[in-house]
C-alpha cells in the first residue's frame, strides 16, 4: 500500500482525471443515485413515519388539486380555459415541481449545511458538492407529490379536447422535461442564493414556491406585468402556461407570439446553464462559517 | 514581521532525504473578509484580514502541528489549504495541485478529518458509510477490503462497525472518521481538532495510530489542535498563527528557548518554614511546606544549596510546558525582534 504514496508515484491508481465532460456527467449520475439510495435505507429504518409523510404530502397534493376544481366549478371557465383544461396546467405545474423538488428540493437547505459547516465536509470529497446537496436527506416521500400530479396530468390529457398530432405526442415528453428543467434550475438558482446572504431561505422560497403556486393556474388570470416577468424574467411561463397552449392550440389570450411556446426547451437550456455559471461562482465565493 | 524560511533550517527534517518533497508550498497566502454592518442602505464595508502573508513548506512524511488562539486564522488557512476557501492574496500547491481550482482532484490525493463534525453519514451504520466512500472515492474493492482490515484492527473498529454512526460515543466516531478518511490512502492528513472532548485513553488511541500511519504509510500530517499533549507528542515541528501572521516555525526545543520560561523547582520542605532565600533561584510561591522557586541558575547548585540549608521531604524539577511557551507566544511577549 505505501508504494502508491511514494513520491514517484504521486498518481494514485484509482484517480484517473477527468476531463471528458461527458463522463464527468455520468459520473455524477451514478454518483446521485448512490447517494440518494443510501438517503433512502437511511429513511426505510423508521418505515412507519415514512409512509405517514407520503401519504400526508399525497393528501395535500389532492386538497391542491381539489382546490382548482372548486374554483373553476365556481367560474364555469377562467381565461377560456375549462375546468379540465385548468386541470391540466395545475397538473403540468405541479409534475414539473414534482420532479424539481423530487430532484433538487434539498438545495435550498445550502444555508444550513453553511451555517453547521456540513458544507466543509462535502467540499472535502471527490464529488460534486452539488449532488451531495440535492441527496441530502434524499427520502421516497417525495413521490407523494409527483404521482397524484402525474395522476392528474394523465386525467386531464384524456379529458381534455386534445388533437393528437403526431407533433403533439413526440413533443409532450420534451415539455416535461424542459418544465421540469426550468423547475430545478429556478430551485438552484434560487438556492445560491443564500451563498451571499445568510437565511435567504424564505426569500428563496418565495420564487421556488411561490412560482408553483403561479404556474398552476392559467397565467391569463393574471395582470399583463405578470405575465411577462414570468415569460421573460423568471421563465416559469414554460413550466405549463406555454405547454398547456401548445397542447390545447389555443392563441395565447395575453396577446404575445405564439411561437413563445416552442421556445421552452431553449429556456430550459439557458437556464440550466445560467444556474451551473451561479453555482460556480457562488462555490468560488463562498465564505465559510468560523472555527 | 519575518517569517522564517522553514524547513531548510528545520531540525526534524525526515531522515529519507529523496522522498522529502514539499507536500505543501504556500507562499505570500492570505486571505480577506469583507464585512458590511449597521442597518440597510447605510451599511459600512470593512475588510477584515483573517491570515496576512503566511509563507510555509511543509515536506512529505512531516506531522506538522499548527497552533494558535481561536479566531487567529487556522482555519481559514486549513480551508485555503483544503480548497474550501479561495485565498485572496499570496498562492498555495498541496500535492502540486491548485487547491480552490482542482479542489475534487485534490480530494482523492488528501484525507480530511474536523473534530467537530462528522463526515459519515448518521443514520448509516458505520460500515454502511465506509463502503459508500469506497463509491465517493472510487477505491478498487480488493484495495479497499484491505485497507479497511487494517484500519479495523488498528483502531478497534470491530465492535462498532454494525452501529449506526448516530449512536457512537466521540472516541468512536472520531476512529471511524479517521478510517473513512484514510481507505483512500492519502498522501496528506489534514486534521482539524482531532482530539477535541476525547477521554485521555481515545486521545492516547488515536496519537499512537497516526504515529504509526506516519511512520509506516508516509503519511504527511497537518493537525490543528489546542491539546498540546497532541503537540507533544506527536509533531516534529510547530507553526505558530497569532492575529493571522505567522508568528513562529520550526522544531519543539526551538519554540522552547524562543520563550525564557523558566524551570521550576517545588521543594516539599519537613515543616512549613519562610520563603527560601538561595542565589539562583526565586522564590514565587510558598503554600505550607511546600515553595515553588523559579531557577535561573544550574539546578543542580541550586538543589544542593536548598538541601544543604533546609530539611528537605521531597523535591521535583518542573521542565516548562508547551503551553505556557504558546501562551506567552500569543500574548506577545516576546518582542518580534527576538524569534529567532
Amino acid at each position: 500500500m505505501a508504494d502508491t504514496l511514494s513520491p514517484e508515484n504521486p498518481e494514485a491508481p484509482e484517480a484517473p482525471r477527468t476531463s471528458n465532460p461527458l463522463r464527468a456527467a455520468g459520473r455524477a449520475l451514478r454518483t446521485y443515485v448512490l447517494l440518494a439510495w443510501t438517503w433512502c435505507r437511511a429513511v426505510a429504518q423508521y418505515p412507519m413515519a415514512l409512509s405517514l409523510f407520503t401519504f400526508g404530502l399525497a393528501l395535500s397534493s389532492l386538497a391542491e388539486m381539489g382546490a382548482v376544481v372548486v374554483v373553476f366549478g365556481h367560474a364555469g371557465t377562467l381565461a377560456g380555459f375549462t375546468v379540465y383544461e385548468g386541470l391540466l396546467v395545475y397538473a403540468l405545474a405541479a409534475l414539473a415541481f414534482g420532479t424539481a423538488d423530487f430532484l433538487m428540493g434539498s438545495v435550498d437547505r445550502l444555508g444550513d449545511h453553511i451555517r453547521t459547516g456540513s458544507f466543509d465536509t462535502m467540499l472535502v470529497r471527490p464529488v460534486p458538492p452539488l449532488v451531495q446537496l440535492a441527496t441530502h436527506q434524499f427520502s421516497p416521500r417525495r413521490l407523494g407529490k409527483l404521482v397524484p400530479a402525474l395522476a392528474a396530468l394523465v386525467f386531464a390529457l384524456v379529458a381534455c379536447d386534445i388533437d393528437w398530432t403526431l407533433g403533439r405526442v413526440l413533443m409532450l415528453p420534451v415539455l416535461l422535461v424542459s418544465g421540469a428543467a426550468v423547475c430545478s434550475s429556478v430551485w438552484v438558482l434560487a438556492g445560491c442564493l443564500q451563498f451571499f446572504v445568510a437565511d435567504a431561505r424564505e426569500a428563496a422560497n418565495s420564487v421556488t414556491y411561490g412560482g408553483q403556486a403561479l404556474t398552476e393556474y392559467p397565467i391569463a388570470i393574471y395582470g399583463r406585468g405578470l405575465v411577462r416577468s414570468v415569460t421573460f424574467v423568471v421563465p416559469l411561463a414554460f413550466v405549463s402556461w406555454q405547454p398547456a397552449l401548445y397542447l390545447l392550440d389555443r392563441p395565447d389570450p395575453t396577446g404575445l407570439p405564439e411561437a413563445l411556446r416552442f421556445l421552452g426547451p431553449l429556456v430550459a437550456v439557458v437556464l440550466a446553464l445560467a444556474a451551473a455559471l451561479v453555482w460556480r461562482f457562488g462555490l468560488r465565493h463562498y465564505r465559510s462559517t468560523g472555527s | 514581521m519575518t517569517t522564517r524560511e522553514p524547513a531548510t533550517e528545520s531540525p526534524t527534517e525526515p531522515a529519507a532525504g529523496a522522498a522529502a518533497a514539499p507536500i505543501i508550498e504556500a507562499v505570500g497566502l492570505g486571505r480577506d473578509f469583507v464585512l458590511t454592518e449597521g442597518p440597510f442602505l447605510r451599511r459600512t464595508r470593512r475588510t477584515v484580514s483573517a491570515v496576512q502573508d503566511v509563507s510555509f513548506t511543509v515536506r512529505t512524511g512531516e506531522i506538522v502541528g499548527y497552533l494558535g488562539p481561536n479566531g487567529a486564522g487556522k482555519s481559514s488557512t486549513m480551508k485555503m489549504l483544503t480548497g474550501i476557501l479561495t485565498p485572496t492574496a499570496g498562492s498555495v500547491r498541496v500535492a502540486g495541485m491548485e487547491p480552490s481550482r482542482q479542489r475534487t482532484r485534490l480530494a482523492r490525493e488528501i484525507g480530511v478529518v474536523f473534530g467537530q463534525r462528522t463526515t459519515l453519514w448518521w443514520d448509516l451504520p458505520l460500515r454502511d458509510s465506509l463502503t459508500l466512500t469506497r463509491h465517493l472515492y472510487r477505491v478498487p474493492a480488493a484495495a479497499h477490503a484491505e485497507r479497511l482490515a487494517e484500519l479495523t484492527e488498528l483502531l478497534e473498529l470491530e465492535p462498532f462497525l454494525g452501529t449506526p454512526v448516530r449512536q457512537l460515543s466521540l472516541g468512536q466516531r472520531m476512529r471511524g472518521d479517521l478510517t473513512a478518511a484514510l481507505l483512500h490512502a492519502p498522501r496528506l492528513l489534514v486534521l482539524d481538532e482531532p482530539t477535541i472532548g476525547l477521554d485521555v485513553v481515545s486521545k492516547s488511541t488515536i496519537r499512537e495510530f497516526l504515529l504509526k500511519i506516519n511512520r509506516e504509510r508516509g503519511t504527511t500530517i497537518l493537525i490543528t489542535t489546542h491539546d498540546l499533549g497532541d503537540v507533544e507528542r506527536l509533531c516534529d515541528r510547530v507553526m505558530v498563527i497569532d492575529k493571522g501572521r505567522l508568528a513562529f516555525d520550526g522544531g519543539l526545543p526551538e519554540l522552547r528557548a524562543t520563550v525564557p520560561t523558566p524551570r521550576v523547582l517545588v521543594v516539599d520542605l519537613v515543616a512549613p518554614a519562610p520563603a527560601i532565600e538561595v542565589e539562583g533561584a526565586t522564590t514565587v510561591r510558598v503554600d505550607g511546606p511546600r515553595q515553588w522557586l523559579e531557577l535561573a541558575d544550574n539546578p543542580a547548585r541550586v538543589i544542593a544549596e536548598v538541601a544543604r540549608e533546609h530539611e528537605v521531604a521531597d523535591l521535583t524539577l518542573r521542565e516548562p510546558d508547551i503551553e505556557g511557551v504558546v501562551s506567552a507566544l500569543y500574548r506577545g511577549t516576546v518582542p518580534a525582534g527576538d524569534r529567532t
